[in-house]
């Protein structure tokens, strides 16, 4: 079955993070595909390349990036969500005039519309947040 | 259509678990996660609640999440169902529809 994921929480913040994570492992553990995970509000933070977390603690972000890079998913950020928030790519960054961007590897910045055409073209959207 | 309410918030907390009772409809399923879980102990204010809902519903509780709060299943209501990820997987295929009360 085709899956679109919602994550609204940032991660660190509750536990939606982690649960939307381990919620899409499984999904792909049993053979399901994940059309698009969009991230919206405060879950923009998910794509975050400057996280630092204390050395035994995991890295949410990263474990997304490899995520996507394993499975090759489609791991889209709100672009408006995102601008607000200071998460920006290259392009961008580039756009905005500023010298450096921060967003890890295996996401794009696209906007609600995707969310949208997740929710046509998948059998079931999850939505996960605080 | 059935339908899967995915329940995260404490009833102790929050009132969107109790919303989400006072919205399902026969047949549907209830699966609690996150802080959601401590809703699945019996003898607390909340435990009717959820029982007398029980009569439509079929609930479950996300077994990791009630463990990781430090809760046995050998205290959840009668009838709960601990799953896990696989299984909290399973239940948004089984729905056709799922509703995060957030």
């Amino acid at each position: 079955m085709k899956f679109t994921i919602m994550i609204n929480e940032g991660p660190y913040q509750h536990q939606s993070a982690d649960s939307a994570l381990q919620f899409c492992r499984s999904l792909l553990a049993q053979g399901h595909e994940i059309f698009r995970v969009f991230f919206y509000h405060d879950g923009v933070n998910n794509g975050s390349s400057l996280s630092v977390p204390p050395a035994d603690d995991r890295l949410i972000q990263k474990e997304w990036s490899e995520l996507s890079k394993e499975h090759d998913l489609d791991l889209v950020i709100c672009i408006a969500a995102a601008q607000r928030r200071g998460l920006m790519d290259k392009d961008e960054a580039k756009r905005q005039g500023f010298e450096s961007n921060n967003m890890i590897e295996g996401f794009r910045i696209s906007g609600l519309g995707q969310l949208i055409e997740g929710g046509i073209e998948s059998d079931r959207t999850v939505v996960f947040g605080d | 259509m059935a339908m899967l309410h995915i329940v995260n918030k404490s009833p102790f907390e929050k009132v969107s678990f109790r919303s989400c009772l006072n919205h399902v409809s026969k047949g549907d399923s209830v699966l609690m996660i996150e802080d959601a879980a401590v809703g699945a102990i019996e003898g607390t204010s909340f435990s009717e609640k959820l029982k007398t809902a029980m009569g439509d519903v079929s609930v479950y509780v996300l077994g990791g999440d009630l463990a990781a709060r430090g809760l046995s299943e050998d205290r959840m209501i009668d009838g709960i169902k601990a799953v896990d990820y696989a299984g909290f997987v399973d239940l948004t295929v089984e729905n056709e529809t799922t509703q995060s009360w957030l």
